[in-house]
């Protein structure tokens, strides 16, 4: 098989879910570590640092090419699994089996998979797509610090973020042991390891995210430097 | 336990050909032991439907002990019913209560047609397994048993695969109508034996391209499979078969 028959088998196309899914995995840590600097609450500085860094580093805005492909390779990839499977049982069951064979979670992961496009449409509107235009046409970085700090008074905008990161967390419940189950690591041996690794990653990542919104919401962080009297 | 009687309102799907558009018929049964099979009870009502001059409902079975994999029932919303690790032939009525309605349908999946009511095609299977799932073998004496020594762990695991009796619920019961868990029984005891070593690359290929041909749905690794397996295939032998096919492929031979 050449490269391209060896991806578009069944299994080739659980391979491509695979392993843009544990990019996708590697990004979150990445930008969840970013987005934690937040909680020095000194303002943003380290925050907007760090978000500098990630901005204009040559090798990040390169691999970040490489992100949005594999996203939409991973969006598309999975909308059309999802499409062709439920195609494959023309007349569906009266009585289906529910929750008594499988979690709800993994059952829904094209669902939960839109709810995270949804909110990442929203997302990325808000603090990506502005400070790129911005820096594309000459007017340099945005305050992305203080922009956080002025939209998470929306409380709208905080129900979206909360949403979001909920169906990514049972995303991540299924799809973190799933990517890896996909690469054969399944076995007996490392079955328990990654199902406890992917329960504590589907927990902890989504809540630090979730937290962000909330401190500001809550002032419990403080605002930009000027307003921030230590 | 003790020993009753029972009457029951069954709700059978009816379909007179794979083209017919097929449809829920009730009856009713009495009189049904709690020590009857699931299958018995099919066979009292049917020999009452013969009686009132009405066609028999169409269902497949053969050994009747557990082991030969035809007996095809979707009850409830379960593959072979709700015990663990059981057949429908080895389901008995002691399940159920007195008034209770149970509702019998096919494997549902594009891939086992509908031959009659309760009866599928499950050739695909066997397509599958002619395309890869077998050692080629040189005529001659067979040589000696132990003239092959086999770890006794593989020798354990090709033998818990092995135990696949090839009965469909996995198809039946995924969500997305995968064989995966199947052709991952077939292609694991082979792959587990020395015998089945030379041939493992084009096999794990080759079984999997028929899967694909047969318009089996592809493998998201929610485990309804496992739960509803009747000889309780583990979801480790999916992992092996994606180990297998990525050796195959990706190894850079030309065999994959």
């Amino acid at each position: 098989m050449n490269w391209k028959q060896s991806f578009s088998t069944s299994i080739g196309k659980k391979l491509q879910m695979s392993l843009t899914g544990l990019f996708l995995i590697l990004f979150l840590i990445v930008h969840c570590y970013i987005n934690a600097q937040v909680f020095y609450n000194d303002g943003g500085v380290r925050f907007n640092e760090a978000a500098h860094f990630m901005g204009t580093n040559f090798v990040i805005r390169t691999v970040e090419l490489g992100l949005f492909a594999f996203l939409i390779l991973h969006i598309v990839q999975g909308l059309l699994l999802w499409a062709k499977n439920r195609a494959r049982r023309t007349v569906k069951y009266a009585v289906s089996a529910g929750n008594k064979t499988s979690p709800w979670y993994s059952r829904s992961m094209a669902l939960l998979g839109t709810l995270i496009l949804l909110f990442l449409v929203v997302h990325l509107s808000k603090f990506w797509g502005p400070n790129r235009l911005s820096m594309t046409t000459g007017h340099g970085e945005l305050p992305l610090y203080k922009m956080m700090y002025d939209e998470f008074q929306i409380t709208w905008v905080l129900i979206v973020y909360l949403l979001g990161v909920f169906a990514l967390a049972w995303h991540l419940l299924h799809g973190f042991y799933s990517a890896f189950q996909t690469l054969g690591l399944g076995t007996h041996k490392y079955k328990g390891i990654i199902k406890g690794i992917g329960v504590a990653f589907s927990i902890i990542v989504p809540l630090i995210f979730a937290l962000m919104p909330i401190a500001f919401y809550m002032h419990w962080l403080c605002g930009p430097v000027a307003d921030c009297v230590k | 336990m003790q020993h009753y009687n029972m009457n029951l309102t069954l709700k059978v799907w009816k379909q007179k050909n794979s083209k017919a558009k097929g449809a829920f018929e009730t009856y009713k049964v009495s009189g049904i032991s709690s020590e009857m099979s699931f299958l018995e009870m099919f066979d009292v009502l049917n020999e009452q439907l013969v009686a009132e001059g009405k066609e028999p409902i169409a269902f497949d079975h053969d050994c009747r002990e557990g082991i030969c994999g035809m007996c095809s029932m979707y009850i409830n919303g379960r593959a072979h019913g709700p015990w663990h690790q059981t057949t429908t032939c080895q389901l008995h009525m002691r399940e159920y209560k007195d008034g209770d309605t149970i509702v019998v349908e096919p494997w549902r999946a594009n891939s086992f047609p509908v031959i009659k009511d309760l009866v599928v095609d499950r050739g695909a299977f066997d397509r599958i397994i002619a395309a890869g799932g077998y050692i080629s073998v040189n005529t001659g004496n067979a040589q000696d048993a132990n003239s092959l020594p086999i770890d006794k762990q593989k020798a354990d695991e090709s033998f818990a695969a092995a135990t696949c009796i090839g009965c469909g619920a996995c198809v039946a019961a995924c969500p997305n109508t995968s064989a995966m868990l199947f052709v991952s029984a077939k292609v694991s005891h082979l792959a587990l034996l020395p015998q089945g070593d030379p041939e493992r690359k084009t096999r794990a290929t080759n079984m999997i391209h028929q899967m694909d041909t047969e318009g089996f749905g592809s493998c998201t690794n929610i485990g309804a499979c496992e739960a509803e397996c009747p000889k309780g295939i583990s979801l480790e032998n999916i992992a092996r078969l994606n180990r297998e096919y990525i050796g195959a492929v990706f190894s850079g031979s030309a065999e994959g």
